[in-house]
């Protein structure tokens, strides 16, 4: 396709191969190490569940005694491999003795790694399979009762209770919304652990734990089967627990997850080697699993400003995607995120946005791009936010966005009430159908405002990669290149969890993973 | 012009009521869902329940099904009730706003030393786009926050700070001023942590002796100081605001 924004390939091609190169030497680091939160992501996928009578959950109990035992290094696969070996109990009764003080997996006779490999091996095939039946049934649905089209509206429920939620996102089915994501409770992100079952009280959403998966999955079926539109969930598997929330969706069959290690060490201050080594596993899960992941880069532009910070945002696009591709993640699956931001006081502020919008989709063509309504620059003005929203609604058909976050016009105010919804996927609605064509119809006049735009941010973008390149990731966020804020390499919380490898140590999912075994 | 000269001079400010295009025809537009099924019955509820919230011929202009048993309606009503306007009396922040180069000069002149200000989202508020407005470098919307200001050293702690550590870095330094921004209201879990910051300031010693202020969207000045805050700012609130409340308060309260 001819470049609307006439950019300059070789330009776009320095600016992917740089940001390769970065996420190349940062998976260097990320392979010699696992964390807390990584392992207990295996005994998940292992079938390990429940809590114990201080509401701990099993997974955190085993890798906590491994990791007292201070043998976490070889990795919980082999642990419970031997032990399997060894007693010949299931994943799930070796964690319910050591919950029950009645077994000590560091004390037993020791098998090869060859040999403990080998004798998991059959629950892992059975996680596989678990998380294949569900992608079937995914792609069942949508060849069965079909899907929207393009953006997919996209709306929030965040009511704190997974029923009253169910609720919400039901209604919101009914009026046409194609994406649900259940905002997670307030703090979530920072705990070191998942919590357990079905829950009722959450502050400005709801826990994120595998029932609720549950319970919200079966409310969207029952509604897409009721509309006639499969209805996607979405989650977040992001802050400590990143990628053992990324195996519960595998698990539940959630259609997208939020997925970004720099979110988490900028806006949640989670330590930036723990995140990024959770964050592999995470993507290999959800690449496997057929998850779109949404990164979080829309989050610069709330503290950072959308004009002068345009770049910033490109440029961890472009790192976003060449972690995703280290991951084994199809483009299609790459939710790269921007938004809509720029003040509305500016002169000419809609064909700035416009330009960087379209500028997303001709660098990342085929790529699922979310686009985030605006949030800094709504005021309690409802009227005026309405129509903010139309204007993003306007660019985001134009620009040929994928996965559209509908603005609510009561942001600022309170979490989304239900005729918010509609009236924000009505708005939407309108846009795009009456301006379906727009983006193949229009062209850019050659040197104006927009390709000048454009061509400016790739360059500022390519510019800051190479700088990267030659600091390093973790030096340039110390620094605050993104979103302006600081972060240590050895700060933030979580670093206590990361592990360094022995050689004996294996993950037995990841190469399966990645392998796309079937 | 006339005319409306003679309606704005005919206003009884003791009975005051919304005003559409015609003085006390007491028009007011409403939104809101009703958990009904949509039909002629949903509406019939609608207007009876907007009668009893005091609206005379209550009028719905537009009803839509929602689904699942919910019905979307706006509506029109006409006030019967009137407020004296002439009685009101509302706490505010009562200072004169010094911008930023006035502040600086103000530090120079009366303080004669540097001013320390820390701030956070304290509890687990994990919204910082309130704090960051008034104490980062760049501000917002074209007013610069707080780390700009010469003769200040502001400290921006950043999102879901306990209130224990909050205030162990205003004691360590020796902060003239602690600001604490909310965002998430929902629940009301921003009184309970604001509470809790005074109860741990009193408990430590140190209320007096720290200007405490808090600020977010939901937040007045009369809620603020309800809850033992000095000042509360909200909603179009600047780092110049915040700044003059702050320095003439420490010499008001001598806390040179």
């Amino acid at each position: 396709m001819k470049s609307k924004l006439n950019l300059d390939p070789k330009v776009v091609d320095s600016a992917r191969s740089c940001a390769g190169r970065i996420a190349s030497s940062m998976q260097e680091f990320i392979e010699k190490h696992t964390t807390v939160s990584t392992e207990r992501t295996i005994l998940r996928l292992l079938g390990v569940d429940g809590i114990d009578d201080v509401e701990t959950p099993l997974p955190n109990v085993v890798v906590d005694q491994i990791k007292d035992a201070g043998v976490l290094s070889r990795g919980v696969a082999y642990w419970i491999g031997n032990t399997m070996i060894q007693t010949g109990f299931s994943p799930q009764e070796i964690a319910e003795k050591m919950s029950a003080g009645e077994l000590d997996i560091t004390k037993l006779k020791l098998a090869t790694k060859e040999e403990a490999e080998a004798r998991i091996m059959p629950s892992v095939m059975e996680a596989l399979n678990k998380i294949n039946a569900q992608t079937k049934k995914r792609e069942d649905y949508i060849a069965k009762i079909g899907e929207g089209k393009k953006p997919y509206l996209y709306v929030i429920v965040a009511t704190g209770n997974i029923y009253e939620d169910v609720i919400q996102a039901q209604a919101a089915g009914r009026q046409g919304a194609d994406i649900i994501a259940v905002i997670r409770t307030t703090a979530q992100s920072l705990l070191d652990y998942v919590p357990y079952g079905p829950t009722t009280e959450g502050f400005g959403g709801t826990y994120a734990t595998q029932e609720n998966f549950k319970i919200m999955r079966k409310a969207l079926d029952d509604v897409g089967e009721e509309v006639g539109r499969y209805i996607r969930l979405c989650n977040y598997s992001s802050g400590m627990c990143m990628a053992e929330i990324a195996a519960m969706g595998a698990i539940e069959r959630l259609d997208v997850m939020l997925n970004d290690a720099l979110y988490g060490i900028l806006f949640r201050d989670i330590n930036m080697q723990r995140t990024l080594v959770d964050q592999f596993f995470s993507r290999v899960i959800i690449g496997y699993s057929g998850i779109i992941f949404n990164s979080g880069e829309d989050n610069y532009l709330t503290t950072d400003d959308a004009y002068e910070a345009a770049h910033t945002v490109l440029a961890s696009q472009f790192i976003n995607e060449q972690f995703a591709v280290l991951a084994n993640i199809k483009e299609e699956q790459m939710g790269l995120g921007h938004a809509f931001e720029m003040d509305p006081d500016m002169e000419n502020g809609f064909l700035y946005e416009l330009s960087q919008a379209v500028m997303a989709k001709e660098i990342f063509p085929k790529a699922s791009l979310k686009y985030m309504p605006p949030t800094k620059f709504m005021t309690g003005n409802i009227f005026k936010g309405h129509v903010q929203d139309a204007l993003f609604n306007m660019i985001s058909v134009w620009s040929g966005q994928s996965l559209q976050l509908l603005g609510m016009l009561t942001e600022a105010i309170h979490t989304p009430h239900m005729q918010d919804r509609y009236l924000s996927i009505e708005n939407a609605q309108y846009v795009f159908n009456n301006a379906r064509d727009i983006g193949s119809e229009v062209e850019f006049k050659a040197g104006g405002i927009i390709q000048e735009r454009a061509k400016f941010v790739l360059g500022e973008a390519d510019e800051l990669l190479h700088t990267i390149e030659e600091e390093g990731l973790f030096r340039t966020i110390e620094q605050g290149k993104f979103g302006g804020v600081k972060r240590a390499r050895d700060g933030g919380k979580g670093l206590e969890g990361v592990c360094v490898l022995d050689e004996n140590y294996f993950n037995p999912f990841i190469p399966l993973m990645m392998g796309g075994v079937r | 012009m006339t005319a409306n000269n003679n309606a704005m001079t005919n206003i009884d400010l003791t009975k005051v009521k919304p005003y559409g295009d015609t003085m006390n025809d007491g028009m007011v537009e409403l939104a809101f869902t009703l958990p009904v099924p949509y039909g002629e019955e949903a509406s019939e509820a609608a207007k009876q329940l907007v009668k009893k919230m005091g609206l005379d011929e209550p009028a719905v202009v537009y009803s839509k099904d929602m689904g699942g048993g919910f019905t979307f309606f706006t509506m029109y009503g006409k006030c019967q009730h009137t407020v004296d306007y002439t009685t009101i009396k509302v706490t505010k922040v009562e200072i004169e706003t010094m911008d930023r180069v006035e502040c600086q000069k103000y530090i120079e002149d009366n303080i004669k030393r540097e001013v320390v200000i820390v701030g956070a989202c304290s509890g687990t508020d994990a919204h910082t786009v309130g704090i960051d407005a008034i104490m980062n470098m760049k501000g917002f919307h074209g007013h610069f926050g707080l780390e700009r200001y010469k003769g200040m050293n502001a400290i921006n702690m950043g999102s879901q700070v306990p209130n224990e550590v909050l205030i162990a870095k205003a004691i360590e330094e020796k902060a003239d001023a602690i600001l604490v921004s909310q965002i998430v209201t929902q629940k009301d879990v921003h009184i309970a942590n604001l509470t809790n910051l005074v109860e741990l300031m009193e408990a430590e010693g140190i209320r007096d002796k720290v200007i405490l202020i808090c600020g977010g969207p939901r937040i007045s000045h009369e809620l603020a100081q309800e809850l033992g805050f000095d000042a509360g700012f909200g909603a179009h609130s600047y780092a110049e605001d915040v700044a003059s409340f702050v320095l003439t308060e420490i010499v008001k309260r001598s806390l040179l």
